[in-house]
């Protein structure tokens, strides 16, 4: 068993504390993750603080030995999965909302002109071919290469074996790289 | 599009979270002082959504609302006037863990005057559920943000104070610190008046009514009901609104 997790440690000294340190070490892994899989910013806002908040409700109701053995980061991954699969069943279910209500082309407010421009060209388009995979390569290929989590990782993650985070990996850049060049 | 550019347009697709984003996890606490001592307030970036004594403050705040709490560097704008005027009409709050008819029960509540008072039964009324009096009750006895929204200033028509969150003497010192003559409403309650008029104006107010404090005593007539007053040729005064309540 390997040394206690820093965050797990803060966690068990004060639970408010120890939140923030795990927002702090963790909130870009699960942002980007949200904002590749949910292909829209204000999504991805709201994924974000819905997987956050679920996180705090239940480390709330942990005790000292089940909070000491998390490991927070797959943890928290595995929250999010399960916040972005309900969102998107939600969303499937309900009918198509009203355009005029939506933000028009939402810019990352973090990113220069010049950047922003650059992704455009570049970021916007990949970022749009992910969106026409099927959810779990899309899944794995974004765990795997967007935020760079272990294979080992993804599998708890998305609860299925190594080798099928593989074979979704594989599959969905080759399906990338079939749409990127049909462009 | 070749492997290694992929790969590459994968990893650039990280990005950061924004700015602000823990504001709409978490909340904050500050420390500050209040009419009825020392009080703790937790805020999010919607407004005040939590006033509470400072023993079990954290435990009571983890128990409703669920959300991360960290101490804030400063107390959100307005806070510290309004505690210290009782007039909170410019500070944010954040009713949104609330039901409608609670939200519209506190929404009414705030509509009551610095140093006055109005019986649970016009806010069932003001709220449009004149039948709902015990609910409205219920309500503001769970009211998370008093002071901020002025539950004290809700009484019972009996003369009697009623409840409160913080127990029934902090809310008759609260009233008397606002300058309410609870001696007078107690008295005359059991004269059975409820309700004051002017035979120089010809209006008919609650008796805290700041314009029934004007009234001298050669020109004061109670009432025990509002349709009494009226019987009696008298109009419900516009500004405390005793009309509100269902007729009798």
């Amino acid at each position: 068993m390997s040394a206690i997790d820093p965050v797990c440690k803060a966690l068990l000294d004060d639970l408010d504390e120890g939140f923030a340190e795990l927002y702090a070490a963790h909130r870009n892994l699960v942002f980007s993750t949200a904002l590749r899989l949910s292909g829209n910013w204000a999504c991805a806002e709201d994924l974000t603080a819905e997987a956050f908040l679920r996180a705090y409700r239940a480390l709330a109701g942990y005790d000292r030995d089940r909070l000491a053995a998390l490991q927070p980061r797959a943890w928290l991954m595995t929250i999010l999965m399960n916040v972005w699969r309900n969102a998107a069943r939600t969303k499937s279910r309900k009918p198509p909302p009203d355009l005029r209500d939506e933000p028009v082309d939402v810019v990352d407010p973090g990113q220069d002109v010049e950047a922003a421009a650059m992704r455009q060209e570049t970021g916007d388009e990949l970022a749009e071919l992910l969106g026409l995979l099927p959810e779990e390569q899309r899944a794995a290929v974004v765990l795997r290469h967007v935020v760079d989590l272990p294979v080992s990782e993804i599998a708890t993650v998305l609860e299925i074996p190594q080798g099928t985070v593989k074979s979704h990996v594989s599959r969905g850049l080759q399906r990338l790289r079939a749409l990127g060049g049909a462009r | 599009m070749t492997e290694d550019r992929l790969l590459a347009g994968l990893a650039a697709l990280a990005a950061d979270a924004p700015d602000g984003l823990f504001d709409r996890i978490a909340a904050r606490w500050v420390s500050v002082p209040g009419p009825i001592g020392e009080l703790r307030v937790a805020f999010t970036d919607h407004g005040v959504a939590y006033v509470h004594p400072r023993e079990g403050f954290a435990e009571a705040f983890r128990e409703r609302f669920g959300r991360p709490l960290l101490p804030a560097a400063r107390p959100p704008a307005g806070l510290l006037p309004a505690l210290r005027t009782g007039r909170a009409s410019g500070v944010r709050l954040d009713l949104r863990e609330l039901s409608d008819f609670q939200r519209d029960v506190l929404e009414a509540a705030r509509e009551i005057p610095h140093g006055e008072v109005r019986p649970y039964s016009w806010i069932a009324a003001r709220i449009g559920r004149p039948r709902a009096v015990r609910a409205v009750g219920t309500a503001l006895a769970d009211n998370p943000v008093p002071l901020l929204v002025p539950c004290h200033r809700v009484t019972r028509s009996d003369g009697a104070v009623g409840d409160y969150v913080f127990g029934a003497a902090a809310k008759e010192r609260l009233l008397m610190a606002e300058g309410v003559d609870l001696e007078r409403l107690r008295r005359l309650a059991g004269e059975r008046v409820f309700y004051l008029a002017s035979d120089t104006t010809g209006v008919v107010c609650f008796p805290t009514c700041h314009n029934a404090r004007r009234i001298t005593p050669a020109h004061r007539h109670g009432f025990r009901t509002l349709a009494q007053a009226r019987a009696a040729g008298y109009r419900p005064c516009r500004t405390c609104r005793p009309a509100q309540v269902a007729p009798e």
